[in-house]
């Protein structure tokens, strides 16, 4: 069903506004501050027009969204590289429909919180002491737009090596702007990062390459050998097989998710990364880890999925304590952040791994919520730094008196952090939990003393910085700035909403988690005691 | 392997050797079909004319009209014998020319397509002499008074635009010869010039001299092997002919000695020219040596017109013997990717640099050598023609940064290029990204082509390996674009000059192609895997 390509026109829209912006002209070297600003100021107020009319699209394909139709919908399927089976081809089910929409939500509100973040004269905008030559502010946003293209592109698409181009490409602007946006120790992070994440891809072509030449010995293919996710299905492998390309897979989504032990570039790279090229790569990157598992290692390799599930369980269950453990001991408000995320994965991952409805739901739910409120936090994070010029916790105190506003969305955004009921991340952290308990009642035991350290670390860090006796350098903040409230407030809300009402969000979700469950041949496990016997003996 | 040319080129050899007791007969000489190779080979000796009649001031421009003429001129030629019907009839591979001695098929006339069109634009570099690169007299020892004469008159050696011919005209010839003694004749007709160019940098004389004589020393023991190498095999099957050794090794299995020594020892003198470890060790002297335009010429070309050699020896005459030469190659393709990656880390020389990535990436053709299959043959083709590319086109950037002693080597000169020009700095990091194989560009294709054929060919070992040493590879190419863009820029750094034509097309053509075969590769992968769905002919 070739239609209106709309997937094509929601990563095309970013992009061309990459290309606007890069072709603004510069100005010469010697050209007076205010025309710089103002040709800064017009390519920011373009980044953002161009997020926005990205949004829009993406609004209208979930609206148009059928919840009960086919599971892949807006198809596009054009050969690309006839030579190797390539196609362009692209169709979002339920999962991938709420993740672009997470990309499409959060780009304008990191666009609207770095508005200052590549400006040379910001005197908040990098802390003392690692201010760098100027650089071009068009290109900083330029790159964010590449980067929502390629998001965009990498959920949506359903050609194996199309997904792996993107997935591999995504890594450059990232890295420039960690690297060239970056403070502190930005090259060490930038290439930390990029190296990792390149390695991780590299072994994953060895799979992708292996799976095409087994999908070119394989009848079902007619010996054409194909890239496409629906073809690929049906080859069959064997379990062998599948564990190695599992692995090949798998080692490089684990790195991008981060899973604990591949998660150590990540902490570096939050810490020197500007709030909001952090938000970009641990909200929105780092989702297409677990998005890859879910799509990617579980229905083209179910054997091996369910051969490797007990050791990725108790990986998963490392990351959650370790990423919390360590979040209450970080001494900075950056690498705390990252923590907490190293934290929150290893939920979305035993959320995935479990193998249950409950779990995978929850799981994906998990990471549309990591991502609004990885956002808020890391949004306000950098609205701290910008008033302080520094995010080490003991810089603060008493923030909650000069500038209330900004603690009360800090301390929403933190309770939701730590799953506080009636807050969206409530929501999938239990049914990541109750989806764990009916099958894995130990693992189940173990993630929720994840949800206390939670309260630590949230807690704690809220406390030494919002509350207490006012320092001196506080004293002078400002309370938040329009443009600051208008990008954490929709992400608050929305947590708010999905908290109370999930269900929407779920009835997206829910029909393509039952599709991948069909897929990888497993049932939900039957209560000891079901639900019905037990109505019955109530009264 | 060698398909149903074989018989006919041994048919063509037993006339020949029916009638040699008596008389040596002339071999009839194909001329349309060798079209290419003569006019690259006549407008270089037109050029040596030039040099000797035509007044100096006229010199240049004849000489560098003459190169692009000749050169287009092949290039035309070649598409149209590529698309005649009368060569390529009824599914023919293919001819033999001369008597069996130079073979007409399609991967040899995409081969030299390819060297064509390469050698096309590093001419275009050489041309650029703004800074004049190249020496007054090769001959004047550094600071001799005939340097510093010929540096005021502002001359330049002109012979280089000859020289540049009849290498290319070697090259062109090197992968098309289908015997041995003919290759060896085509490997000393593409070295000769190409020592002697490579001691014609102005600045850093010395560092000239020596690459030129290092190359030439090395080359020439590599070249006596290859001779010995060939001495063996006509030892044992008594012919020079790849068809023949071909046929002679399926049906003698007594002799296998000198057969195997003759496979390694041409085998070795065909490596060094690709520069794999453990033969590779002249190449980041000579490339750091040579004046930048000469390093591109043979960055691309020499490597492209030495991987159709090995191609055409290791697939016509030992195709039979894949299980006796593969682990052996297989070893040397494994040193060659780590070896490459693993020291290029701690070079400071950007031409260095890339001459150990061109180590490496030679590895990485070599795993589609190795792949041993129309596949293998044309995702090597293909990876060939992606690197060549790309190679041109950095080292062109390398000749705009400038510092006021000549071109800025060294890599800490580099540091916060990407500030002070960022849309140089930028394509060059384009290019090196495209070394790193990440995707949307040419790298990305052809690794992916090359590891796809050796996975199918079950070398999933060698891919492994391969991927392992990309990652390495990925870190020095990202070290360079670290110092470039994230470093601040050094105090009184490079000057960036504009391009001009010359080198702005080069440039330009070069990261286009990069560009290109990353987004839209179908055409030129098409036009590869057509060119290799017959092999050579025997």
């Amino acid at each position: 069903m070739n239609g209106f390509p709309w997937l094509t026109v929601a990563g095309a829209v970013p992009l061309a506004g990459a290309i606007v912006l890069a072709v603004i002209p510069g100005l010469p070297a010697d050209a007076p501050p205010a025309d710089r600003q103002a040709r800064d100021a017009l390519a920011k107020w373009l980044a953002l027009a161009f997020s926005l009319a990205t949004l829009v699209v993406v609004i209208i394909i979930a609206v148009k969204f059928q919840v009960h139709g086919p599971t892949f919908q807006f198809t596009e399927t054009y050969s690309w590289i006839p030579q190797f089976g390539v196609h362009y081809a692209l169709g979002v089910d339920g999962i991938a429909l709420v993740l672009i929409a997470m990309s499409a939500v959060l780009m304008p509100a990191v666009v609207l919180a770095s508005w200052h973040d590549a400006d040379p004269a910001f005197p908040g905008g990098r802390p003392a002491g690692t201010l760098p030559a100027r650089h071009s502010v068009k290109t900083y946003f330029a790159l964010m737009l590449v980067l929502e293209t390629m998001m965009i592109g990498v959920f949506a698409a359903t050609d194996v090596f199309l997904f792996y181009v993107l997935f591999e490409a995504m890594l450059v602007p990232m890295y420039f702007m960690i690297g060239s946006y970056g403070t502190g120790r930005r090259q060490y992070a930038a290439v930390k990062f990029l190296l990792y994440s390149l390695l991780g891809g590299l072994l994953m072509l060895v799979a992708v390459i292996a799976l095409y030449v087994y999908s070119s010995r394989s009848a079902i293919t007619g010996h054409h050998g194909t890239f496409l996710f629906s073809v690929l299905v049906h080859v069959p492998l064997s379990p062998n097989v599948q564990k190695w390309l599992f692995l090949g897979f798998f080692i490089a989504f684990a790195i991008k998710a981060p899973l604990w032990p591949f998660h150590t570039w990540l902490p570096d790279a939050a810490d020197a990364a500007q709030p909001g090229t952090a938000v970009l790569m641990l909200g929105l990157m780092d989702k297409v880890g677990t998005f890859g598992m879910l799509r990617y290692c579980f229905e083209l390799f179910p054997a091996g999925a369910k051969y490797f599930t007990l050791l990725i369980i108790v990986l998963s269950l490392v990351s959650i304590l370790y990423g919390a453990v360590v979040a209450i001991g970080q001494a900075g408000l950056k690498r705390l952040m990252g923590y907490i995320s190293i934290s929150h994965f290893g939920f979305i991952v035993l959320g995935i791994f479990v193998m249950t409805s409950q779990g995978v739901s929850g799981a994906t739910l998990y990471m549309v919520n990591h991502g609004f409120v990885t956002a808020a936090l890391f949004i306000l994070v950098g609205c701290l730094i910008a008033r302080r010029g520094s995010d080490r916790i003991a810089d603060f105190g008493g923030v909650q008196k000069v500038a209330p506003l900004l603690a009360g969305f800090f301390l929403v955004s933190g309770l939701a952090a730590l799953s506080l009921p009636g807050l969206s991340p409530f929501v999938s952290e239990f049914l990541v939990l109750v989806g764990t308990f009916t099958r894995y009642k130990v693992a189940a035991v173990f993630a929720t003393a994840g949800m206390i350290l939670a309260a630590i670390y949230i807690l704690w860090m809220y406390q030494r910085t919002m509350n207490g006796p006012t320092r001196a350098e506080v004293a002078g903040f400002n309370d938040l700035r329009i443009r600051e409230r208008l990008a954490v407030a929709p992400l608050l809300a929305l947590i708010l909403f999905v908290g109370v009402y999930p269900r929407p969000v779920l009835d997206i979700i829910n029909p393509a988690v039952r599709a991948t469950m069909i897929q990888v041949h497993v049932t939900d496990p039957v209560p000891a005691h079901p639900v019905t016997a037990q109505n019955g003996a109530a009264p | 392997m060698t398909g149903t040319a074989a018989p006919a080129a041994l048919a063509a050899h037993a006339t020949l050797a029916a009638s040699a007791p008596g008389a040596i007969s002339a071999p009839p000489i194909e001329y349309s079909q060798l079209g290419p190779m003569l006019v690259v080979f006549g407008a270089a000796i037109v050029g040596v004319l030039v040099e000797a009649f035509a007044p100096r001031p006229a010199r240049r421009g004849t000489q560098l009209a003459l190169s692009l003429g000749g050169l287009a001129a092949a290039f035309v030629w070649t598409v149209v014998i590529a698309a005649s019907r009368q060569v390529f009839a009824n599914g023919s591979p293919g001819h033999t020319a001369i008597g069996g001695a130079v073979g007409v098929d399609r991967p040899t006339l995409f081969i030299q397509g390819t060297i064509v069109v390469l050698a096309f634009i590093s001419v275009l570099l050489i041309g650029d002499t703004r800074f004049s690169p190249f020496v007054a007299q090769a001959a004047a020892p550094p600071g001799a008074t005939a340097e510093q004469e010929g540096l005021a008159a502002g001359a330049m050696h002109t012979e280089i635009f000859p020289l540049t011919l009849f290498a290319v005209g070697g090259m062109m010839l090197f992968p098309a010869a289908n015997d041995l003694l003919t290759m060896f004749v085509a490997l000393e007709v593409l070295s000769l010039p190409l020592y002697l160019l490579c001691g014609l940098a102005r600045r850093r004389r010395l560092l000239s001299h020596e690459a030129a004589m290092k190359y030439f020393l090395l080359g020439a023991f590599s070249s006596a092997f290859f001779l010995f190498g060939i001495a063996m095999l006509y030892g044992f099957s008594g012919s020079v002919s790849l068809a023949a050794i071909a046929s002679t090794a399926a049906s003698n299995t007594s002799n296998s000695t000198l057969l195997f020594a003759g496979i390694a020892l041409t085998g070795l003198g065909l490596l060094f020219k690709i520069g794999a470890v453990p033969f590779h060790s002249w190449k980041p002297d000579v490339y750091q040596g040579a004046p930048t335009p000469v390093t591109a010429l043979m960055a691309s070309c020499t490597v492209v017109s030495a991987f159709g050699a090995l191609l055409r020896v290791f697939y016509v005459a030992f195709g039979n013997l894949t299980w006796d030469w593969r682990p052996a190659l297989w070893v040397i393709a494994v040193l060659t990717m780590v070896v490459g990656a693993v020291i290029a880390i701690t070079q400071t020389d950007v031409k260095r640099l890339l001459a150990y990535s061109s180590i490496a990436h030679a590895g990485f053709v070599l795993t589609g050598v190795l792949a041993v299959s129309t596949a293998g043959l044309s995702s090597a083709l293909f990876y060939l023609v992606a690197y060549g590319f790309t190679t041109v086109g950095a080292f062109a950037v390398i000749t705009l940064v400038r510092d006021p002693g000549g071109e800025a080597d060294h890599l800490s000169r580099w540091a916060g290029l990407g500030r002070r020009s960022p849309v140089v700095a930028g394509i060059f990091a384009f290019f090196l990204l495209a070394f790193a194989g990440i995707p949307l560009t040419s790298g990305f294709t052809g690794k992916f082509a090359v590891f796809q054929a050796a996975i199918a060919s079950g070398e999933t070992a060698l891919v492994i390996v391969g991927v392992l040493s990309s990652a390495i590879a990925a870190f020095f190419y990202v070290r360079v674009i670290v110092l470039m863009f994230f470093s601040d820029p050094v105090p009184d750094g490079p000057e960036v000059v504009l391009p001009n034509v010359f080198s702005g097309t080069a440039v330009g053509v070069g990261a286009a192609v990069t560009l290109l075969l990353g987004i839209a590769p179908q055409p030129v992968l098409s036009l590869a895997s057509h060119a290799a769905n017959q092999l050579f002919v025997g």
